[in-house]
């Protein structure tokens, strides 16, 4: 009989676990998962400022301003309808030219500047999210096609 | 009374799997379909990107003939497999314009000479700025174009040989 | 012919492996013991076929043979040797060749090696590697054959993507497929185990060399990549949460989960049907990992011919094992009788918590890593799940789990008392507080998570070492300090971790030549951009002096690469190395007053972490080679005592 009881303790702690993993997830996942937003979805759904989200769009022509102290640039990112300003400071990546895809981590500060902590328009696939595979034109077989595992 | 429990994780990797084959089968949702379809070609003029084609621009494209409108580069692979179904495609009379995406004169040439040339005209598009104009978002990509200039079908990725019959209908079509 | 000979050699392994599951399923069913004995050659052949297949590959590679389509695809005639090499296996076709050549040795291995199992076990473990791999070559000959030729014979490559053009890098994947593959053995164990329902202390005994052996690969493999994102992506960060990392740290959690309670069913006979359940798994995850990577649906794959058809036979071929595993586990395990007994404080009892908290975070990361194709699936919204989810629910839970760790050595088996644990443990609990009483006054900046994994590894730190307490240093068995190696190397990783997320300077300017700039004790100075030239590639080169306080200085040169083949540029980060920590230089963009940015990071003892990961990995191998000493000494013990008699 004991015996039995333990297994069916340890089946139902293993449970307990696997719930409780699931359950902690999910409540993380409500807070650190980053939507994906377009300058026309920041338009419409207006995410609340200081929250966490990814800003993917074209760097729009003309647009790239770099500032006197030489590592902050500024930018206007487009999506054919709707326009976000983004401030970025720190090393852009190689393919951040003007008119060009880009993928941008940040937040939106309450007057409507986008301050991105990060930007990803790197040519490597495996650190560009799947999110830009409309915007980013640089993969090919020989970069996609890639172990890195 | 637990026997139950055990069959939990294979439950569990049904879900797994069911949410993986879903994700697996959807991949073509997420392709980017370009918005231009339906309308005109966006202005633009692009140079010479070898010297025995000519340069390419909007005008080139609405001569009153359906014709084709290829995006594509030498460091690309899937362009290589193409590189038969499009010559196959000028063996049947269609126009076809190449534009080369983030290239160099050297490559291209050297990539024609290898692969064929099938091309009528190249442009070449350093930055891929005309590229991203016609809401093309990979190498390689195929534009069918009506004889007004307007983008009536776009193919995305290498053109595999099935796909030739159908390219040609809507060749037909669009004429 | 040359690529022809591999083809053949690919086929006559994948027969070996039709003949190697025949002999099996034949035996078992018709219970002929001569069977048997054919199994053993049969999965040796199929071992050295399948190796004899790679090599040919290897050997293409080298010579840069244009005729065949793979080589032209992912090598360039003008590579440097060690890159041609590597370049069989930096791509599709040739890492599921890397994969099932491992595979294959593997059996091998256990064809030759593996002399604790009963036969029937044995036979049914073999037949379950055989199974597995008939799907991996039926992939490979039908969907991806790597030896296909091309016509016309181009006159060269297209060349490897630069960024894998990387010493670390080059061979990173097969340290980490062996420890993938390595699995498969547990895996074809367990499903052996199951199919003779002979699970015990023996089996497991036989089984955990492998699993350690598989272990100490993963973990080398995980610190090696980790080490080569840091330096090679020039970002400064050492763990990024992308799913190509995670689908490395989900077996390496499962296979640590599988090594401690493998040591509880050889030991105490417990655990049995959850150390087969976790065999299952672990292998099971290095499936999905190199499924969900390759397969493209996690990863950008637009550029490149997507084919589904690839995608759809992994799938396929992973619901036949995993879920015929799992299939086989319920029929099964209720057959299975339950070993010992034993008490919630006791020996058993911290190992039972380390794998519901191993297994709790391998949930974490799994939904982390799924979650937006779940969200993609469902809606139309994309996510991205980063680095904040994937520390904020893993962080606590992995910190308990450490703690458990430091005490669980501590514990007897069977049954102990809190009391008495407390006793042993007081100086590491008194040493912990310290810490962290020191930490809160003295720093400043310090976080909730790093402040308690800090001073949490202090007290494991000593910890560790405590099962060495009042014992006889050369009669301690090997395993023992290969366990308290690793213990220690996790206490070393964490203050490495802890430190760098607390106390890392960074300082991003934008200098012209001559300017100087302070980070912490730095003092660095910008001099000159010169171009310069490797074998396939060109750079602006920019040259900096370090010098920390009035020692030495140093002269460094963090680069902007640019590669001919494929046209695209890396950065080069510059990295200088103290006893201290790191200093970690990236060479930016020009602006037009000819300033140059450059990004600097001084990252107090970042190498810690990977110091930790190879002391965890050198635990391994210890453990795994007392285990095996052990055992060769008790068969010589056993045999004297027969012929005595």
């Amino acid at each position: 009989m004991k015996a039995k009881h333990q297994r069916l303790t340890l089946a139902v702690l293993a449970l307990v676990a696997l719930v409780g993993a699931g359950l902690l997830a999910t409540f993380a996942l409500r807070d650190q998962a980053n939507y994906f937003y377009t300058p026309s979805d920041i338009v419409e759904k207006k995410p609340v400022a200081g929250k966490a989200i990814r800003l993917g769009g074209m760097v729009e022509e003309g647009s790239i301003r770099h500032e006197e102290d030489g590592v902050t640039v500024n930018f206007i990112v487009h999506d054919g309808t709707a326009k976000q300003a983004v401030m970025y400071t720190g090393i852009t990546p190689d393919l951040f030219v003007e008119g060009s895809g880009v993928v941008a981590d940040g937040k939106l500060t309450s007057d409507g500047m986008f301050v991105a902590d990060n930007l990803l328009a790197k040519h490597d696939e495996n650190y560009i999210p799947r999110e830009l595979e409309g915007i980013d034109m640089t993969g090919n077989m020989t970069k996609t096609d890639t172990l890195v595992e | 009374m637990n026997r139950w429990l055990l069959w939990v994780p294979l439950v569990l990797f049904g879900i797994f799997f069911a949410v993986v084959a879903a994700g697996l089968i959807r991949p073509k949702d997420n392709i980017i379909e370009s918005k231009m379809v339906g309308k005109p070609i966006p202005e633009f003029s692009l140079p010479a990107a070898i010297e025995q084609r000519p340069a390419l621009a909007t005008t080139d494209l609405a001569t009153g003939k359906p014709q084709l409108l290829n995006i594509f580069a030498s460091w690309c692979v899937p362009c290589i497999a193409e590189a038969p179904q499009l010559l196959e495609l000028e063996r049947a009379g269609v126009q076809i314009n190449g534009i080369a995406s983030r290239d160099t004169p050297a490559d291209i040439a050297n990539f024609l000479n290898r692969w064929g040339n099938p091309y009528v005209r190249i442009g070449t598009d350093v930055r891929s700025i005309v590229q991203l104009e016609l809401g093309s978002s990979g190498v390689p990509e195929t534009f069918v174009i009506d004889g007004k200039g307007v983008i009536v079908h776009q193919h995305i990725g290498d053109i595999r040989k099935e796909d030739v019959p159908e390219l040609l209908e809507i060749l037909e079509k669009a004429g | 012919m040359i690529a022809e000979t591999g083809l053949i050699a690919l086929w006559l392994a994948a027969s070996m492996a039709l003949l190697q599951f025949a002999l099996c399923a034949i035996g078992l069913a018709k219970g002929q013991d001569e069977l048997f004995k054919a199994i053993r050659p049969v999965a040796i052949a199929q071992g050295v076929l399948v190796a004899i297949s790679f090599l040919v590959l290897v050997w293409l590679f080298v010579r840069s043979d244009m005729s065949v389509k793979l080589v032209v695809a992912n090598s360039v005639a003008i590579k440097p040797m060690l890159y041609k090499i590597s370049g069989a296996w930096g791509n599709h076709e040739g890492s599921m060749l890397l994969w099932i050549a491992i595979m294959g040795v593997a059996g091998a291995c256990i064809g030759i090696f593996e002399r604790n199992l009963k036969a029937k076990t044995l036979v049914a473990t073999l037949g379950a590697q055989a199974f597995i791999s008939i799907g991996f070559y039926a992939y490979l000959l039908i969907a991806s054959n790597p030896f296909e030729r091309i016509f016309p014979v181009p006159a060269d490559g297209q060349g490897l993507n630069p960024l894998l053009q990387d010493v670390g890098l080059a061979l990173h994947p097969p340290t980490l497929y062996i420890g993938y593959v390595g699995l498969s053995i547990a895996f074809s164990f367990a499903v052996g185990a199951m199919i003779t329902r002979d699970v015990g202390p023996e089996f497991a005994k036989a089984m955990r060399p492998w699993v350690l052996g598989a272990w100490v690969f993963l973990t080398l493999g995980i610190t090696a990549g980790s080490y080569w994102a840091y330096y090679e992506l020039g970002w400064g960060g050492w763990w990024f949460w992308d799913p190509v990392e995670n689908a490395s740290l989900m077996p390496w959690l499962a296979a640590t989960a599988l090594l401690h309670s493998v040591t509880v069913l050889a030991t105490r006979d417990g655990l049995r049907a959850w150390t087969l359940m976790l065999a299952v798994v672990a292998f099971s995850m290095s499936m999905i990992g190199t499924f969900l990577v390759r397969s493209g649906v996690l990863t950008s794959v637009h550029a490149f011919a997507v084919d589904p058809e690839r995608g759809s036979f992994i799938l396929a071929l992973l619901a036949i094992y995993i879920g015929g595993a799992m299939a086989l586990f319920a029929l099964r395990v209720g057959s299975v009788k339950e070993g010992s007994q034993f008490e919630p404080i006791s020996r058993e009892g911290a190992l039972v918590a380390n794998n519901l908290l191993l297994s709790a975070i391998l949930g974490i990361v799994f939904i982390g890593t799924l979650y937006p194709l779940f969200v993609e699936g469902m809606s139309d919204e994309m996510i991205s799940v980063g680095a904040p989810y994937f520390n904020l629910a893993t962080g606590p839970i992995a910190l308990i789990l450490v703690a458990i760790m430091a005490a669980g050595p501590l514990l007897r088996w069977r049954r102990d008392s809190a009391k008495a644990l407390l006793n042993r443990i007081s100086i590491p609990v008194f040493l912990t507080a310290a810490a962290l009483f020191a930490l809160v006054l003295f720093t400043t900046s310090m976080s909730v998570l790093p402040l308690i994994g800090m001073a949490l590894a202090a007290g494991i730190a000593v910890a560790s070492f405590a099962p060495l307490w009042k014992r006889n240093l050369r009669r301690t068995p090997m395993h023992t300090y290969g366990m308290i190696i690793a213990h220690f190397g996790i206490a070393v990783a964490l203050v490495g971790m802890a430190s760098e997320t607390s106390f890392t300077e960074e300082k991003l300017v934008a200098a012209k030549p001559g300017d100087e700039i302070m980070v912490n004790d730095w003092k660095i100075k910008f001099h000159a951009i010169e171009p310069v030239a490797g074998p396939n590639w060109t750079a602006l080169e920019a040259r900096v002096t370090a010098q920390y306080g009035d020692e030495a200085i140093h002269e460094i040169a963090p680069q902007n690469r640019m590669f001919a083949s494929a046209q695209m540029q890396t950065s080069e980060a510059a990295l200088l190395t103290r006893w201290n920590g790191q200093l970690y230089v990236v060479l930016g963009d020009s602006d037009e007053q000819g300033r140059w940015q450059l990004r600097i990071w001084w990252k107090p003892f970042v190498t810690l972490i990977w110091y930790g990961g190879v002391l965890i990995a050198l635990g391994g191998l210890l453990a795994m080679i007392g285990r095996l000493r052990r055992a060769g000494r008790q068969k010589k013990q056993r045999a004297y005592a027969e012929a005595m008699i």
